[in-house]
């Protein structure tokens, strides 16, 4: 016996999870449920789609159609399921990592076409699976066993990644704000286009423990303290921003969504054979 | 206070001992026995759900009385 919710969108004979003790990964897996659950989407026409890494690993929990793919490639295979069958609700689960390094050409392809995709990054700062080397979105001066003097490199802010290359809804969640974040999944769901909602994530076992961040509810703490509000921050100025983390809604526009547009295209050309 | 309505389970079985629930819970409701979570002022309890909505190992939350 579980919650409702976990008794009914997870594979309780899966659980507990293998991730470690305090791991956000666990707090955003359920907040996508609850996103889930809110909308009262039905659960046969929910597919789960991850590639590799900790964040990955949700895809094997939860209890919908689900497939876990190769390191990088969730959103191309994410593409192929979307075009078989646009009528799906079809959400990513990735890394940071698996979204923005080896991924990150199909993460900007797919906001090109503003294709109906819901990507969730369990952004934790790092690769947690392959022990700790930094990732496009580990920030400048940070630690990680393959920056062992620091982190030269400016990191990704992935939202504004995702909205510069066409994606049509961004947001920024975190472990901390559920409520929130949960939100911004379902807003991501609803909205017909690329969304993607960065969810800042807490690993304590590699990213915590290379970079001095303490414990799991220490990492938690830092983020009640130092998340501003998108609308607020909009009227502060860089230097009030400094070690500050943005959250909430940051991009909204309608585009033409690419299934519908390739439905239009079978039609003209005189439907499908 | 406890809640007329919720109640407070606990699912040892799943925890991992993070103390993330200990740490966000308002009213000190909950503490680690032997690193697993455990009730330990259950009156005090007034089902706010702070615990549940953030355990990353689902290992506590509330439930309508008579739910299960
Ligand atoms: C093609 C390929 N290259 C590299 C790897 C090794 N690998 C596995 S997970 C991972 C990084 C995962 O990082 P991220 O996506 O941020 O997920 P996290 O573990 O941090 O949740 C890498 C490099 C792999 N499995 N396949
Ligand atoms: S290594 Fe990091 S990301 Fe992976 S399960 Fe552990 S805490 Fe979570
Ligand atoms: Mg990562």
């Amino acid at each position: 016996m579980a919650s409702r919710l976990i008794d009914e969108y997870f594979r309780q004979s899966k659980l507990p999870h293998i991730w470690c003790p305090g791991c956000g990964h666990g707090i955003l897996m359920r907040d996508v449920a609850q996103a889930i659950d809110n909308l009262g989407l039905d659960k046969h026409k929910v597919v789960i789609v991850s590639g590799i890494g900790c964040s990955s690993r949700a895809a094997g929990y939860m209890d919908f159609d689900t497939i876990h793919t190769t390191h990088g490639r969730a959103i191309a295979f994410a593409t192929g399921i979307k075009l078989a069958k646009p009528e799906l609700n079809v959400i990513v689960i990735t890394g940071d990592g698996d979204a923005a390094a080896i991924g990150g050409n199909h993460l900007i392809h797919a906001c090109r076409r503003n294709i109906d995709l819901t990507v969730v990054v369990f952004n934790n700062n790092i690769y947690g699976m392959t022990g700790g080397q930094y990732s496009p979105t580990t920030p400048t001066g940070d630690f990680g066993t393959t920056a062992p003097y620091g982190n030269i490199d400016l990191s990704f802010d992935l939202p504004a990644l995702a909205q510069a290359a066409g994606a049509t809804y961004t947001g920024r969640g975190t472990a901390f704000h559920v409520p929130q974040t949960v939100k911004l999944i379902e807003n991501g769901i609803k909205n017909k286009g690329l969304s993607l909602i960065d969810c800042v994530s807490v690993c304590p076992t590699y990213y915590g423990r290379k970079n001095k961040k303490g414990s799991a509810v220490d990492m938690m703490k830092w983020q009640r303290d130092n998340a501003v509000d998108a609308k607020k921050a909009a009227s502060m100025s860089e230097e009030e921003l400094k070690g500050k983390l943005v959250i909430g809604e940051m991009y909204h526009r309608e585009k033409p969504e690419y299934t519908a547009e390739y439905q239009k295209l079978i039609e003209k050309v005189g439907g499908a054979k | 206070m406890a809640s007329p309505t919720k109640k407070l389970c606990v699912k040892p079985e799943w925890c991992k001992g993070c103390g993330i629930c200990v740490a966000f819970c308002p009213t000190e409701t909950l503490e680690l026995k032997n690193g697993k979570i455990s009730i330990a002022k259950p009156e005090s309890c007034v089902a706010c759900g702070m615990c549940e909505m953030r355990c990353p190992d689902y290992a506590v939350y509330l439930t309508e009385e008579g739910d299960n």
